[in-house]
Parts: structure tokens; C-alpha cells; sequence
């Protein structure tokens, strides 16, 4: 749905770049295009990588690890499954749902989701060509931390 | 001359690729798993990153850096937050998509600051994602996380900025310039 408006998006600006200025337009696409070249290395590469850590760390396996009375462990393994893996959120909270309800952890499955979507291992050596080894690291390891701090959080809301 | 080099730009994905070889072939019966991830993966890729680039493009031409500088860049204060974590709200794809745009952003004169706020937000407060998670985990999961998470931004971003320095920031801000002015 959101890829929809995404096209869409892309359909209406380049719509009205090309009816203001043929040429600025022109220049848009193929600067979006080398762009896009640019980065393909690194990305085939990322997409490989998640390709060999999601075939390891099925569903399967994540229910297992984060399965009831896990307890801090559990929290812990969370945290570096989370960081780890890269999941779509359209297949990451169904997938936490279902973990919930066949008793897992409120603390554990915050954690997971959290750090899957805040700290990404996997993309480290593209976010360090953008913001350099420094920022990139550290990034990681401050949103590691937020992530046991949001799982407390969340955890504590929803039982309240 | 050319083959060469495309060849070394590549290399780490071709030695990925052999990684992944090696891998198939050790455990076979993982085999169908890596396959599977790898078409959802290439299909998601290929249907949510091109528009994002081609949209990239469309800014670094019609967005002057006067405009960008006044809207994000260095006191553009409460406004130019909110504009980020709108920005990163509504992007759609997975994080490593918002690292390019984050480098056009840069290259356009946004504050270090709201590039860490777009960061964060595009992580984590993504409007659609939002949608899914009240779905899957009840909205009483996903409304604390989303409001645990506008205040984790922002610290992050804080903290982020005092700990990385000003000299490293600005080095950070002037190799986003230049790596862009390669490809023109």
C-alpha cells in the first residue's frame, strides 16, 4: 500500500518537473539513477548477507529463543537478534504477535522489535560510507541501549 | 580498463555471493530458506528503492540549498525537527534506504542534528508500520512505543551530537558535499 503511494509520488513530481522544465527533469532522473548505481555494490551485498541470517534465524528458531520465561537471557538474545536481523515490519509484528501470544515475554518481544528496527549490523558498512566508522558505531550502540530502555517502557504500559 | 573496475566495485558482493555458495552447499536443507529471502528480499528491493532514488534526484535539482538550509539547516529550530520526523514518517522501506537520502539532505545544508532526527524517526515512527503493529500487537503495545520512541529520537539525536563533536560532525557534513559533486 505504501509502495503504491510511493509510485504514485514519483508519477506526479515527475509530472510536473517535466511540464516546468524538461531538462532539470532530465537531470533529476539520471542523477537519480547514478545514485541508485552508486550504491548497488553494498546493497546486493546487505541483501546476500540477510539472505544466508534470515535462512539460520527462522521463525522457527526466534520462537524458540524468545519462547516463555526466558527472562533476562531472553532479553539479552533479543537485543542481538534484533540487531542482526533485518525484517520487513510487515512480517516482524505479525510475527511478534503470534510470539505474544504463545506466551513470550511483553519484555523480550519489545526488545526484539525494537532493535530490529533502530540497530542494523548487517548495514553497518553502508551507514559508515554516510556518516563515517564514528557516528555509524556509535548510532548502533546508543539505539542498542534505547532499545532496553523502550522494551521497559512498553512492557510496564501494557500491563498497567 | 572498465571491466576491471567494475569488477572491484563489486568485489565484496561477489565474495558475498561466494560466502552465500559455500553456505547452500554446506547445508542444503537451508537452501529453500535462502532462496525465499532472497526473491522476497530482491522483490521488496526492487519495487521500494528505485522510486526512492528517482525521488532523490527530483531534490538535489529542484531544492536550492538557500531553501533546505532555511527549513532544516542550523536554526531552523522546532520547525525544522518537526519537518524531520515527518519526513522520516512518512518515508516507506527498510533503514538502510534513508542513508542516501540522509546524504543528499547533508549535501543540501540540514542541520547534523535533524539528520539524526530523520534518521531515528524513518527507524522507527513509520506511519504505515504503525498501522501494522496496532494491528498484530494491540494499540496499547504500539502507542507507548511510538511515544517512548519520539523521546528516544531526540535523545539519541542529543546525545549522538555531543558525543560524536563538532570537528568529526563537520567532516562528516563536508564528505557528504563532495561525495554528491562526483556525480555530476
Amino acid at each position: 500500500m505504501d509502495t503504491l503511494i510511493l509510485y504514485f509520488a514519483v508519477l506526479v513530481l515527475f509530472g510536473f518537473s517535466l511540464l516546468k522544465d524538461r531538462n532539470k527533469t532530465i537531470l533529476a532522473l539520471k542523477k537519480g539513477l547514478k545514485a541508485l548505481e552508486g550504491i548497488m555494490p553494498q546493497f546486493i551485498t546487505v541483501l546476500l548477507f540477510i539472505a544466508v541470517i534470515l535462512s539460520i534465524f527462522d521463525s522457527q528458531f526466534i520462537t524458540k529463543l524468545l519462547g516463555a520465561k526466558t527472562g533476562w537471557v531472553g532479553v539479552i538474545v533479543a537485543s542481538a537478534l534484533g540487531s542482526v536481523t533485518l525484517i520487513p515490519g510487515f512480517v516482524a509484528f505479525p510475527l511478534a504477535g503470534e510470539l505474544m501470544r504463545n506466551g513470550a515475554g511483553g519484555l523480550q518481544i519489545t526488545t526484539f522489535v525494537s532493535s530490529l528496527m533502530m540497530v542494523g549490523i548487517v548495514t553497518l558498512p553502508m551507514e559508515i560510507s554516510v556518516f563515517g566508522r564514528r557516528a555509524a558505531i556509535l548510532r548502533n550502540v546508543f539505539a542498542l541501549v534505547f532499545s532496553f530502555i523502550a522494551a521497559f517502557f512498553v512492557a510496564w504500559v501494557v500491563q498497567l | 580498463m572498465k571491466k576491471i573496475k567494475i569488477l572491484k566495485r563489486y568485489g565484496i558482493t561477489l565474495a558475498a555471493l561466494a560466502a552465500l555458495i559455500a553456505f547452500v552447499l554446506v547445508y542444503p536443507d537451508r537452501a529453500p530458506l535462502v532462496g525465499a529471502s532472497l526473491l522476497s528480499q530482491v522483490t521488496t528491493m526492487l519495487l521500494v528503492v528505485p522510486p526512492i532514488f528517482l525521488l532523490l534526484g527530483l531534490l538535489d535539482v529542484w531544492v536550492p540549498r538557500e531553501q533546505m538550509m532555511k527549513y532544516m539547516g542550523e536554526g531552523s529550530g522546532l520547525k525544522g525537527v518537526l519537518i524531520a520526523f515527518s519526513l522520516g514518517s512518512a518515508a516507506a522501506g527498510p533503514l538502510y534506504g534513508a542513508f542516501p537520502v540522509a546524504s543528499v539532505l547533508m549535501k543540501k545544508g540540514a542541520s547534523f542534528m535533524n539528520i539524526l532526527i530523520f534518521i531515528g524517526a524513518w527507524s522507527t515512527t513509520k506511519i504505515p508500520m504503525l498501522l501494522f503493529e496496532m494491528k498484530a500487537l494491540g494499540y496499547r503495545f504500539a502507542l507507548a512505543r511510538l511515544a517512548i520512541d519520539i523521546v528516544g529520537i531526540v535523545i539519541i539525536a542529543m546525545a549522538l551530537k555531543a558525543a560524536i563533536g563538532k570537528k568529526e560532525i563537520d567532516r562528516i557534513l563536508v564528505t557528504a558535499g563532495e561525495s554528491r559533486k562526483d556525480n555530476r
